[in-house]
């Protein structure tokens, strides 16, 4: 059966959000950045009308300002963009089961079916097209593919408001001419290594020398390869797919740098904590714990330790996570931040070895105390409970790592 | 360097206060809108419902397209506001 994968993309899709719900600034150039006195002031995303002055994503105001001095900044609205980004995946989600996000702004819809063709395709990109406009508000530019790459340069290739078609049997004479940039995962530093072999366009990528690409770029380089020629068999996720967890993690910049092993024992404690509840949440156990830390130069350094046996104790993270700093990290004072991950992770129902030296009594006490503070904290807070060790540096302890960690963005290659 | 005020007021959207019915089937039917300081406003009939933006105001959610007191009125549920489309004055 062939597959057939749209790729929408909304377009300038913050901006266009602002736009519609402040309609006295649609017709002008408008920008959302980010706000100047924080030190993030450069442009995010921009409309139409501002991209025809020439002000680009990533420059500060001030720069886009010469460009165009009657530009509109706007903060951005997060909470907006992610209930509208919602709202359009909802929309999506009536045509097919298999729908990926990729961002707030972008998705993969797998609208495969005995008897739908790429043409059919087109109609349903179409439908959407019109529909997200009349029932959203905004534009959108869809790519029709037989696979997720080519679906997602469609995407980019005609826009706003557009619909994009790339038969699998016409996609040379349509991709080949294309700047090699404009393929998924060809970043500029790829781009650099490719312009050296004299590639530049996605038809020299597709026909240059396997064995010469995976002398220069690995096997990355044979993976865009695959894709300038077409070939991406990746699927489409379903809707209620959750990523496998791979690794448990945490890190903190704590309000001053680390310049004692007793700042380092007060932070691996309030890390070691929030990993192994995040553990005991997820239903896990890792057997295997890495520290990192940042140096005030801003040097980073990591190292990795693997246990008798699986854990998601504090006691036991924490332990194993000063003992690899004493080891490795000493002599190497101030640091600017540390993290703590655990990995090689199994379910928590796992039989595991009893060890008949150790104390199991112990272990048993420790894991039952543990539940006991996760109760607490669940109904109570965060701070309701705090270990010694954490309260003998006042600033340290009013981090609350659990609540304030970041998700971030999930990857092309996920799962 | 002045940033643009968020969402500077707008006489075409006018933000009320709702009482609905909210159906087994998870179906939401506006009975009653107020706006700020102003009479209760009964729905007599709703003739359309979709998604929609509503340009003129600025906003996207469900559209009510309603009779009140001789008027037909546009409503908005862009949750978790509601509002009504108005003329400009």
């Amino acid at each position: 059966m062939e597959r057939v994968i749209l790729h929408v993309d909304a377009n300038s899709f913050y901006a266009s959000v602002e736009c519609l719900y402040t309609p006295s600034i649609r017709e002008k150039p408008v920008a959302v950045a980010g706000s100047t006195e924080e030190r993030h002031g450069i442009i995010l995303t921009k409309n139409q009308v501002a991209k025809k002055f020439g002000v680009s994503t990533g420059e500060a105001i001030w720069q886009a300002r010469q460009k165009c001095p009657d530009l509109v900044c706007v903060p951005p609205d997060y909470p907006l963009y992610i209930r509208f980004s919602a709202r359009m995946r909802k929309l999506y989600e009536q045509y097919s089961d298999r729908v990926e996000s990729f961002g707030l702004d972008e998705a993969w819809i797998d609208v495969s079916n005995p008897g739908v063709t790429i043409s059919e395709g087109e109609k349903i990109a179409h439908e959407i097209r019109e529909r997200v406009k009349s029932e959203l508000g905004i534009t959108v530019s869809v790519g029709v593919a037989d696979n997720k790459i080519h679906a997602k340069l469609g995407s980019d290739m005609k826009k706003p408001d557009a619909v994009t078609v790339i038969p699998p049997d016409r996609f040379r004479e349509i991709t080949w001419p294309l700047p090699v940039g404009d393929l998924l995962y060809v970043g500029p530093a790829t781009q650099r290594k490719l312009r050296l072999m004299n590639v530049l366009t996605i038809g020299d990528l597709a026909q240059v020398n396997p064995l010469l690409i995976a002398r220069k770029l690995g096997k990355n380089g044979l993976l865009v390869q695959a894709y300038a020629n077409g070939q991406d068999r990746s699927p489409v996720m379903p809707v209620d797919w959750r990523m496998a967890i791979k690794s448990v993690g945490n890190s903190t910049t704590p309000p001053h740098d680390l310049e004692t092993m007793d700042d380092v024992r007060c932070l691996c404690y309030l890390l070691a904590e929030s990993v192994s509840a995040r553990m005991r949440e997820e239903g896990l156990r890792g057997k295997c714990v890495s520290i990192s830390a940042r140096t005030t130069g801003l040097e980073t350094f990591s190292r990795q330790k693997t246990l008798p046996r699986p854990t998601n104790l504090t006691e036991e993270i924490a332990g194993a996570a000063l003992a690899l700093f004493e080891q490795h990290f000493r002599g190497k004072f101030p640091y600017r931040s540390m993290g703590i991950s655990c990995s090689a992770l199994c379910p928590e129902d796992n039989p595991i070895q009893l060890d008949f030296m150790g104390d199991e009594a112990h272990r048993m006490k420790c894991e039952q105390m543990e539940q006991a503070i996760d109760g607490l904290r669940r109904r109570f807070g965060h701070q309701v409970l705090q270990r010694c060790v954490v309260m003998t540096d006042r600033q340290f302890a009013d981090i609350n790592p659990v609540d304030d960690h970041t998700v971030h963005p999930v990857p092309f290659f996920a799962g | 360097m002045e940033m643009h005020k968020r969402r500077p007021e707008n006489p075409c959207k006018r933000y009320v206060k709702v009482r609905a019915d909210f159906d087994f089937d998870g179906s939401v039917r506006p009975l009653l809108f107020r706006e700020e300081d102003g009479p209760a406003c009964r729905i007599d009939r709703i003739l359309d419902v979709r998604q929609a933006a509503s340009l003129k105001a600025g906003g996207q959610g469900v559209r009510y397209l309603c009779e009140a007191e001789g008027q037909t009125i546009v409503l908005f549920n862009d949750e978790p506001y509601w509002f009504i489309e108005c003329e400009d004055e």
